[in-house]
């Protein structure tokens, strides 16, 4: 009884005493939620989608590039001779959603995404160990009837064979301020497929990295491993590594791959060669943003 | 329990409340605090203007000693574009690492007694303000009003060079940002 008096009285005389620390005055801080933020330097780890989303009210300007055959030599440039492109703009709805739309000269094709952020990973304030999305895309060949990888003179061009969607799971988390790690485990779903015996559904996981060397500067890599027995043998893993470099708004990224597409059933389903093979190609992809609208202003 | 314990618990209570009260008697201590501070920075640029806003600066001054603290959460400034925000933090501050700048000093100038009473008050701040991780000393000037409410307010402006603290801006966005940011502070202090 004692003893507690004497500790009661401790207590109340000491904040008298604690004049160094004013600051401790006020107490714990009640701080809301600080989310992670800059897993990846962009949206894209390289070809497949990474755990960042454009945030509110801005707008992704991305060109991307692949180019041919590094070993085809100095008679094509090393490649630099030939590219596929592809063009696109991502916008974000909201800071957990965003989508986005881009054609390709790969298949003529127009790709379109929405992607929405379900967890994101805490810092402090709130205890979530990692960000977790869902994306959706799907993609359309808009080429000529006879110009179809599947064309035959007896069959029906049915508007439907020619789109095929990907429903994937973004999941990882940003480890250190250096290391970031990922999966995204998902399908591939083609409305028409060459042959019979192939599956239309096509279940991947890829695998993804970052490890940041400057602040502005880190390097990328990332590998779909399509489960096996579900394509043609000519078609391979896509693999691919490369460089964020990031200068204010813009973000190239400068990479090695062996896909050539730039839309997920073309770089999941439709890679050619291997790395094993010298089937790679350099490529880049350049991102520029604008801020469109600005949620945040508050009326002064 | 018998009658002589508790006389000693009685009495040892009554000290107790003594001491505890003791101090406040001597030195009335007159204190002020908000966790809702306003601490704007400003660069100005032919490039470009950047502006950032943090509305949770947390500050406790204490009018009787002079004494003044600010702790500034990094993360809690507001950009206009994400994007900056996300560099300003990423980039230059450094803000996992360093999550708060400091104010540590005294404003001389004004008295508890002046704050009874309404009226407008210019002070003299000095201190050492600590931002990512470097500490600089820094005299400045500022404004202690008290409106007919008994409302007390507190205003200043100074400058903050970058690399005084460390803080590297590389050649390729140079010219976009002030080799002085303009720094604003509004606080809106409440009785502790």
């Amino acid at each position: 009884m004692l003893r507690i008096a004497l500790l009661a009285c401790a207590v109340t005389v000491s904040p008298v005493f604690a004049q160094d620390d004013l600051l401790g005055l006020l107490g714990e801080e009640e701080a809301g939620p600080v989310y992670t933020n800059a897993s990846f330097k962009t949206t894209r780890v390289i070809n497949g989608h990474s755990l960042e989303n454009t945030a509110h009210g801005v707008l992704d300007f991305k060109i991307s590039h692949r180019f041919g055959l590094l070993n085809q030599g100095i008679k094509n440039f090393y490649g630099l001779d030939e590219a596929e492109m592809r063009i696109g703009l991502d916008y974000g709805l909201t800071d957990r959603l965003m989508v986005g739309l881009g054609r390709s000269g790969y298949q003529k094709t127009v790709d379109g995404f929405a992607k929405y952020k379900i967890l994101k990973q805490c810092d402090s304030g709130c205890e979530m160990p990692i960000t977790l999305a869902v994306l959706a895309t799907s993609s359309i060949t808009t080429l000529q009837q006879q110009d179809l990888p599947w064309y035959t003179p007896d069959i029906t061009d049915y508007f439907t064979h020619r789109i095929s969607h990907t429903f994937q799971v973004v999941v990882g988390r940003k480890f250190s301020e250096r290391f970031t790690v990922q999966l995204n485990p998902g399908v591939v779903h083609r409305n028409l497929v060459t042959r019979a015996d192939e599956p239309n559904d096509v279940i991947h996981i890829s695998g993804a990295g970052r490890i940041k060397l400057t602040k502005r500067v880190a390097i990328n890599a990332e590998y779909f491993y399509v489960l096996p027995g579900q394509l043609d043998p000519l078609y391979k893993n896509s693999l691919s590594m490369g460089f964020d470099i990031e200068t204010g708004g813009h973000v190239f990224q400068l990479h090695f791959t062996n896909s050539t597409g730039m839309f997920e059933r073309a770089f999941i389903t439709e890679t050619q060669g291997t790395w094993r093979d010298g089937a790679i190609r350099y490529g880049f992809n350049i991102s520029r943003v604008f801020t469109l609208h600005n949620p945040k202003k508050k009326p002064e | 329990m018998n009658t002589e314990k508790q006389g000693t618990m009685n009495s040892l209570k009554n000290i107790c409340i003594a001491l505890s009260m003791a101090p406040m008697a001597l030195m009335a201590q007159e204190r002020f605090a908000t966790r809702n501070g306003h601490i704007t920075f400003f660069s100005h640029t032919s490039m470009e203007d950047i502006e950032a806003h943090n509305r949770k600066v947390t500050t406790v001054w204490d009018a009787t000693t002079g004494a003044v603290e600010f702790a500034v959460l990094i993360k809690a400034f507001e950009f206009e574009k994400a994007l900056m925000q996300e560099h300003f933090n990423e980039n230059y501050m450094d803000s996992n690492t360093f999550p708060k700048a400091t104010f540590k000093g005294k404003i001389s100038g004004v008295s508890a007694a002046d704050l009874k009473k309404a009226g407008t008050y210019p002070v003299d701040v000095t201190g050492e303000l600590t931002i990512h991780g470097v500490a600089k000393p820094v005299t400045t000037k500022g404004t202690i009003t008290v409106d007919a409410s008994g409302a007390v307010k507190a205003s200043s402006e100074f400058d903050v060079k970058p690399e005084d603290h460390g803080i590297e801006i590389p050649g390729v966005v140079r010219k976009n940002i002030a080799e002085r940011m303009k720094v604003t502070v509004a606080l809106d202090y409440a009785k502790m």
